[in-house]
């Protein structure tokens, strides 16, 4: 396995008045060449920043710990300029809401050029003919007037297309995309998760996709892990996954998506209670509070993240199904 | 015809402004005390009073003494002083310094308070953007004309490297005029600096936690890129309509400062005037005060609908 990106007990802490919040704790993670991989959770589960911070894209307020290795190159001991190098070309991210990441004053074709230009040096016109190259790939018709316009004249799946084009512009190896599709009309998502899969075979990268989604998941990666509260605690091939979660947190999520064959009047399921205090983490389990299978072990005693034969991981003394 | 339509909308918002603004005044200037009539003549009878009353056109009434004004002034009449003599020539030599005056004024301000703001901004929090406001606050909480004193006395007397006072137009030489120049812009600018940095800073500090600067961050942009290309343009709007209000401050300050330096400026003039209640050319002072101030505004407002493109529909 031709390993890309190697995550070893990486942590992710704020300091805020309250004490120091763990928005990411001890999570290991590798990713291959050429892999799609969805980091499911809820919101405030740390999918988002543990996504920023392995990019190194975080505020001073934030303290990162442990090992960050892409390509072979442990990022994680590079001053922030020298990391600053990987962004774009190495590796790039694409952010939630498309109506905001956007420049509202500068126009379409001169942030899309700007990496171009900056980042590998092209000159202007050889620029210009790529950014129009990249439009057209994302399927924006008339590329040459969107070039022009200014965000706030395009749509929110116009705007979002015009993300990804510049988040593929440099040719990233890693691409992030970070609810890509959260902020959009269903009809639009479709499309827009259809061009991610399309364009990664193309260029042939490798993807690391955030979402809250299970569904998304399903049909866009090979891999599959989900965190809670700031870990990892679950991780198994995206099939097996489906076909044999362990874990009560996992399957909850999945309970807890709508469904169509329920009779109308039924009501919706929900995960009840919240996530843990992020300041102040407990002893146990960190779902156990919320998990209908808890019991006095779970609330004492931390499980390990145990790894099965097949690769699948999980982080529970009371596995579904048994353990094996 | 639609592209010319909001150019014809606020060209009649000018037109408004200025007559409101100078009829105010010439109601206004009628509220002094004193009898013009008198200070012209003491002597004079009561009957010789009167005739002198009409023929100013102080017996008339508020607006019909108005008329009278205007219509004089849009068939280029500026007017006379009642003591003698004609208000053009005196406003042809008066505008100048006032205007260099303030632009000078302007140039410096936004030249040391851009960098200024950006510098603590990006810096937020650390010793440099707390000693820049720290000083900027203490700095901007003397009154102009105190800073103008003390510069002036330091510098221009004591230390003697800048002439205290006086005014010398371009054509006697840029170093002549400039070296007159330094001393009351200093002392304008320190109010403007102050304003400009801590509007740029608060506006460049909430621009810099939108998204699109992670989004010009996860590029691999220079943080010095991101500070000039990304956040400075959109957060200069504020800066700009703030740079256009200011202009009635820096007019208004440099009426005063003029007088401490010895410029003959329309302060000078405008003083002097006020003084013997030439109300005639009090007014076409205010009028070319006003046009200034409007013009320079409306200027203003249309480079900010160049400078950020979301400003254009909301005015539509």
């Amino acid at each position: 396995m031709n390993q890309l990106l190697k995550l070893a007990d990486f942590s992710v802490s704020f300091a805020t008045p309250r004490g120091n919040l763990h928005a990411v704790r001890g999570v290991d993670l590798v990713v291959a060449k050429g892999e799609s991989i969805g980091i499911v959770g809820e919101s405030g589960s740390g999918k988002t920043v543990l996504s920023r911070a392995t990019m190194g894209l975080m505020p001073s307020t934030a303290t990162c710990t442990g090992l960050v290795e892409f390509n072979g190159v442990p990022l994680s001991n590079l001053s922030r300029a020298e990391v600053r190098n990987y962004w774009g070309t190495g590796m790039a991210m694409i952010f939630q809401d498309p109506l905001t990441s956007l420049n509202p004053v500068r126009r379409i074709g001169s942030q899309l050029m700007e990496g171009l230009i900056v980042r590998l040096g092209m000159p202007k016109k050889q620029a210009q003919a790529r950014a129009v190259e990249l439009l057209e790939r994302v399927r924006i018709p008339d590329p040459y007037a969107a070039m022009k316009k200014y965000p706030g004249e395009l749509s929110g799946g116009m705007r979002q297309r015009i993300v990804i084009a510049i988040a593929i512009a440099c040719t990233p190896e890693l691409l992030f995309a970070d609810e890509p599709t959260t902020a959009l009309d269903v009809t639009v998502q479709a499309q827009v998760l259809e061009l991610l899969a399309e364009l990664r075979q193309e260029i042939n990268m490798t993807m690391i996709l955030v979402t809250h989604d299970l569904g998304v998941v399903a049909g866009q990666t090979d891999r599959v892990v989900v965190m809670y509260a700031g870990e990892i605690v679950e991780t198994a091939a995206t099939k097996d996954l489906f076909a044999n979660m362990k874990m009560p947190y996992t399957e909850a999520l999945m309970k807890s998506i709508p469904r169509l064959d329920q009779s109308s009047g039924q009501r919706l399921r929900v995960i009840t209670g919240r996530l843990p205090d992020p300041t102040s983490p407990e002893p146990g389990c960190s779902f156990a509070p919320r998990c209908e299978y808890a019991t006095d072990k779970c609330r004492a005693e931390k499980p390990p993240l145990v790894t099965t034969q097949t690769g699948h991981q999980y982080r529970c003394f009371f596995p579904i199904g048994g353990s094996l | 015809m639609k592209k010319v339509q909001p150019f014809v909308r606020r060209l009649g918002q000018v037109c408004l402004v200025l007559i409101g603004a100078t009829f105010l005044v010439s109601v206004l200037i009628r509220q002094l005390p004193g009898d013009v009539a008198v200070m012209i003549n003491p002597a004079a009878s009561l009957n010789e009073r009167a005739a002198l009353r009409q023929e100013l056109g102080l017996d008339r009434n508020y607006f019909s003494a108005y008329w009278l004004w205007l219509s004089q002034i849009l068939q280029g009449d500026f007017g006379f002083f009642i003591f003698g003599g004609k208000v053009l020539p005196v406003l042809k030599t008066a505008i100048p310094p006032t205007l260099q005056l303030i632009f000078y004024t302007q140039i410096v301000a936004l030249s040391i308070a851009i960098p200024l703001g950006i510098t603590s901004a990006y810096r937020q929090g650390a010793r440099f953007d707390r000693f820049t406001s720290t000083m900027l606050f203490s700095l901007s909480s003397i009154p102009n004309f105190g800073i103008g004193l003390i510069l002036s006395l330091l510098i221009g007397v004591k230390i003697g490297i800048l002439p205290p006072s006086g005014y010398r137009p371009i054509s006697d030489g840029f170093l002549q005029h400039y070296r007159l120049m330094v001393l009351p812009v200093m002392t304008l600018a320190i109010a403007p600096i102050s304003t400009y940095t801590r509007l740029l800073r608060a506006e460049m500090i909430a621009a810099l936690r939108e998204d699109y600067v992670l989004l010009a961050m996860s590029k691999g942009l220079s943080d010095r890129r991101i500070l000039l290309r990304h956040v400075l343009r959109p957060s200069c709007t504020t800066l700009m309509t703030s740079a256009a209000l200011s202009m009635g401050g820096l007019i208004g300050g440099a009426l005063v400062i003029e007088i401490i330096f010895v410029i003959p400026g329309m302060g000078t003039q405008l003083a002097k005037a006020i003084g013997t209640r030439e109300f005639i050319a009090i007014q076409t002072f205010v009028t070319f005060i006003a046009l200034f101030y409007v013009t320079f505004n409306s200027v203003v407002d249309i480079l900010i609908g160049v400078v950020d493109p979301r400003t254009r529909n909301r005015r539509a």
